[in-house]
């Protein structure tokens, strides 16, 4: 293990680290643009700079391999200046158009001109013109004159995307970022691209000209487009409804988690967010007759116990695996344990899609692996098996998380069934074609308003966190079953999920020892269950 | 002065195969397959204190001995004949008059570093040179000097030709290589060296033209004559292409350490219309100028970096009273502008940022500040870089509006030329 000093402090670090990364450990700021922890190496924008003893020209600490005995100076007059004037060749032919750039507020290049900058302009030529506003795909914009050429996504669609689309062309202060001819940057992970560019070339058509990013609050959350559980900020707006028109969420961003998503999520995870403030069930309602009628939850949970009382264990449950493993547990104690209700299935909350061989997985849903870790394996002929009997008027009503089991199970038949039932209860957060049928229709929160944790497919156990208020009268399901059991004469003594989750790692083995401090930022893994490790140095906020 | 490679530059004749064995070619291969090993080449070249002259002046012997043999990759040998320095035009007078010589010295740099495929990066505007060059090369597999058991041995050798697309970063070593792999010319981060990771990640030498050609004469007339020829620790002769405003432009082959006096006033013979010299660029357009009076200096590559500047690729510029050098720094860094590949931020923004300021005081718009402003540029510009291209950008940068200081002022503050000035004085 090489030991080298920077700035006279002295530090140890792995074989083949780099000055860079030894740096960070050291909380020693050494700017850059070109360098990602995730990508290769290109050491082209040359603001990490550093002195090296014993090597006459200052060396690139991107680059420069931690060795023993190395003596790394970052502060020195020398070092300094460097930096100061690369900065300045990089705003040559920068437009400074920051008014009108989505950029601003979160570009490095104005972060690093008032930390490493501050010269006057000696700039009294033209600048180089290039294109501007240029779509290079369905979701990415390209500005050439603020791009400063660190080939940062270059590098992504070459190494993490593989998908190649972009290139360099031209020479000098004359080239330019573009899609190669024929191509257009349309990968299940482009908007990353955008997340790498250090200044504004690169913008999200989703988020552009949205919100200026000095408004926004951001969250950390965990994505539930599928199984993989990527760690997300939700970034919102509360305060400027006549800049939004009343919406919360205005972008998503991808979290460092070494173990689950490294820096990067998938487009179906970065732009699926509308569901949050979009056809949200606002009110609990009851549907009688096909006259639909508002309630208070004080009014129409004693209805729904009165149903589910009256109907004598004669009726179904299902579950869906967008619930947390919180919610699956308190459900299985209630349904199963508590009342004895044979009838309570697991079905999928959305249906199986595409999958890769690097984030995306094909079951659409966050929690799977916790729901079959809780017990919770539902064969189809169950399913069918039940819906027979509805049919046949053995059963009298249903409860339904979640789920469009109407389109979900793609069955004419499950309509049929849930017609003949003399009540349906709908728990979700929004409005699909069961809610339109269900004769009580409770509004849940979605995975934003909540708090819980889901297992993802590996097995990793993560916490989100209640980012935002739920929106009109949603409640989380947790919340709704507490409530509902307690309409039914049973006791459950949990006001937060974490309470919920003690329980549970009492009482199912695979979760054993965890707890809601331990799961931390990062999550657990079961089949490891050491604490979380994420090494300090690759937790960089500017990356993200 | 004996020529050695020159002998063969007889205008408008190119020594294909037959003159070239009628005139004792190929003796050298034979001679290294039969008496050598390997290592012996390497330890000859080493001993004759030959230089790389492509411009770097690196000693070659030693350059062949760092390559890694034995890591389970094929070593590849790359021939550098983009010849991209402005200035100079010593290696198309070789492809062109004698393209054997350049293949013998492939062949025993092959054996020396166990190579049995190598490549040769022409510069793509050299049309004729290659055309020569192919035809050597067919004749050379014909004959059984190239391909499989050459010259009746149990050694292969492949050559392949690979034309450049117009590229001056294409001379630089690892940007000629990222270029034969069929990518953009972008120079490499180093660590590691080509030697190590060359091309297609395998250990590769790269050697420049002349360098390989003076290879068969090494081994024909040994390391210590060949040493002896040039000056300490810069062995043997090197071509001077020299342009300008001389009266005999040319290729002069002379040795290592000639004064440049005795190159401008004996070879070329002097100054056009004998007017004054003013300025000479003694090695390339990337090496920093000489005035007049600094003209008495041997031209080998340790005096040259001792006086700040380079040997380079032994291009020599020669300038006389009549030249304005802003227009000359002008055509400079229009040069490297255009060509800066544009990877690192110094190289691609100051290159373009310089050449419109002294577009700016050329056309009489300079600001009082502008020199300093130059000046500072420059010394941010190299050192900073992935590659030699700004450093080279960066020697005349300084050094012109340093030794003309007076010149440059003038210009920025009266803007116009001090020539015209000067004129009307006289």
């Amino acid at each position: 293990m090489p030991r080298l000093t920077i700035d006279g402090k002295a530090i140890e670090v792995p074989k083949g680290t780099r000055v860079i990364e030894a740096a960070k450990k050291l909380e020693t700021d050494i700017p850059y643009y070109c360098y990602h922890p995730g990508l290769s190496i290109a050491g082209n924008c040359r603001m990490c700079l550093v002195e090296v003893e014993k090597m006459p020209k200052l060396q690139i600490a991107c680059h420069m391999e931690a060795m023993d005995g190395m003596v790394v100076r970052t502060n020195t007059e020398k070092v300094l200046k460097t930096r100061q004037h690369i900065l300045e060749f990089l705003l040559v032919n920068h437009p400074l158009d920051c008014t009108v750039c989505d950029q601003a507020g979160e570009c490095w290049l104005q972060d690093y001109y008032m930390k490493h900058g501050l010269y006057d302009s000696r700039v009294n030529e033209n600048k180089v013109k290039k294109p501007k506003a240029v779509s290079l795909g369905p979701t990415v914009m390209l500005d050439a004159e603020r791009c400063i050429l660190c080939s940062r996504c270059v590098r992504f669609t070459d190494e993490i995307s593989k998908t190649s689309e972009l290139g360099i062309v031209n020479r000098g202060d004359h080239g330019e970022i573009t899609v190669f001819p024929g191509k257009e940057l349309k990968n299940p992970y482009s908007g990353n691209v955008v997340d790498i560019c250090p200044v504004g070339a690169l913008t999200d058509k989703d988020f552009r000209f949205k919100m200026r990013v000095w408004y926004l609050k951001s969250g950390d959350s965990i994505c539930t487009g599928c199984a993989r559980g990527c760690n997300i900020q939700v970034q919102y707006n509360l305060d400027r409804p006549h800049h939004t028109k009343g919406d919360r969420v205005m972008r998503i961003k991808p979290r460092f988690n070494e173990n689950v998503n490294k820096w990067w999520i998938c487009d179906e995870g970065r732009y699926g967010y509308k569901f949050h403030d979009y056809n949200r069930i606002l009110m609990p309602l009851k549907r009688v007759l096909g006259k639909v009628e508002e309630l208070t939850w004080h009014k129409i949970l004693p209805e729904v116990a009165h149903g589910l009382t009256s109907a004598k264990n004669k009726f179904g449950v299902f579950l869906s695996s967008q619930l947390s493993n919180e919610e699956l547990f308190l459900a299985k104690n209630l349904f199963k344990d508590k009342l004895k209700i044979e009838n309570v299935f697991l079905v999928p909350g959305s249906p199986p899609g595409f999958q890769d061989d690097f984030l995306i997985r094909a079951d659409k849903n966050p929690n799977s692996k916790g729901a079959e870790m809780l017990g919770f394996a539902t064969e189809d002929k169950e399913i069918h098996a039940f819906l027979a009997d509805c049919e046949k008027g053995l059963m009298k009503g249903i409860v339904v998380f979640g789920s469009d089991i109407l389109t979900g199970l793609k069955e004419k038949k499950v309509l049929q069934a849930v017609q003949k039932l003399e009540w349906s209860v709908f728990i979700g957060s929004n409005h699909n074609l069961m809610s339109e049928y269900a004769s009580f229709v409770l509004p849940s929160a979605t995975f934003i308003e909540k708090d819980g944790t889901f297992t993802n497919f590996e097995g990793r156990v993560q916490k989100f966190e209640k980012i935002l208020e739920p929106l009109g009268e949603a409640e989380p399901e947790w919340r709704i079953l507490v409530t509902l059991a307690r309409e039914l004469g049973i006791h459950f003594h949990f006001d937060r999920t974490e309470e919920i989750f003690k329980a549970l790692v009492l009482n199912v083995d695979f979760f054993k020892g965890m707890t809601y401090e331990k799961l931390g930022t990062g999550g657990s893994d079961i089949r490891s269950m050491a604490a979380p490790t994420i090494p300090a140095l690759e937790q960089d906020a500017n990356i993200l | 002065m004996e020529k050695l490679i020159s002998k063969y530059f007889i205008p408008g004749k190119t020594f294909f195969l037959t003159d070239y064995l009628a005139d004792g070619g190929y003796k050298a291969v034979r001679t290294v397959f039969e008496k050598y090993q390997a290592k012996e080449v390497i330890d000859l070249v080493k001993q004759s204190n030959l230089r790389g002259l492509g411009g770097a002046g690196f000693p070659c012997g030693m350059k062949w001995s760092f390559v890694p043999q034995n890591t389970g990759r094929p070593v590849y040998l790359v021939v550098n004949a983009d010849e991209g320095e402005p200035g100079t035009f010593k290696d198309k007078y070789i492809i062109f008059h004698v393209p054997h010589l350049l293949l013998e010295g492939i062949i025993i740099a092959a054996y020396a570093n166990n190579v049995h495929k190598a490549y040769i990066y022409i510069r793509g505007e050299y049309v004729e040179p290659y055309e020569k060059l192919k035809k050597a090369v067919e004749e050379a597999y014909a004959k059984g000097f190239l391909g499989k058991n050459i010259f009746g041995k149990s050694y292969d050798l492949d050559l392949v030709i690979h034309r450049g697309a117009g590229a001056y970063i294409c001379g630089e070593e690892t940007g000629l290589l990222e270029s034969l792999e069929g990518k953009k010319g972008f120079p490499r981060l180093k660590p590691p060296f080509p030697a190590v990771v060359g091309l297609f990640g395998c250990p590769t030498v790269i050697n420049n033209v002349e360098t390989l050609s003076y290879v068969p004469y090494i081994v024909n007339r040994g390391a210590e004559w060949f040493a002896k020829l040039g000056s300490d620790k810069n062995g043997g002769l090197r071509l001077f292409s020299v342009s300008g405003h001389v009266k005999k432009p040319g290729v002069y082959e002379l040795p290592l350490g000639v004064s440049l006096r005795e190159i401008i006033y004996e070879h070329a013979g002097g100054i056009c219309e004998d007017r004054k010299l003013k300025a000479v660029v003694p090695g390339g357009l990337s090496a920093a100028i000489f005035t007049a009076d600094e003209i008495d200096i041997g031209m080998d590559f340790d005096q040259l970096r001792n006086k700040g500047t380079m040997a380079g690729s032994g291009g020599v510029i020669v300038m006389d009273e009549t030249t304005c050098m802003v227009k000359a720094l002008l055509a400079t860094m229009r040069f490297f502008a255009h060509e800066s590949c544009g990877q690192c931020s110094p190289c691609r923004e100051g290159t373009g940022w310089v050449h419109r300021i002294l577009e700016r005081i050329a056309k009489g718009g300079g600001r009082g500040k502008d020199i300093e402003t130059l000046l500072d540029i420059c010394s941010f510009m190299g050192g900073t870089t992935i590659c030699a291209l700004a450093d080279g950008a960066a020697m005349p940068l300084r050094s012109y509006p340093t030794k003309f200081r007076e010149e440059f002022e003038y210009h920025v503050k009266e803007g116009k030329c001090p020539d015209l000035l000067l004129m009307e004085k006289q």
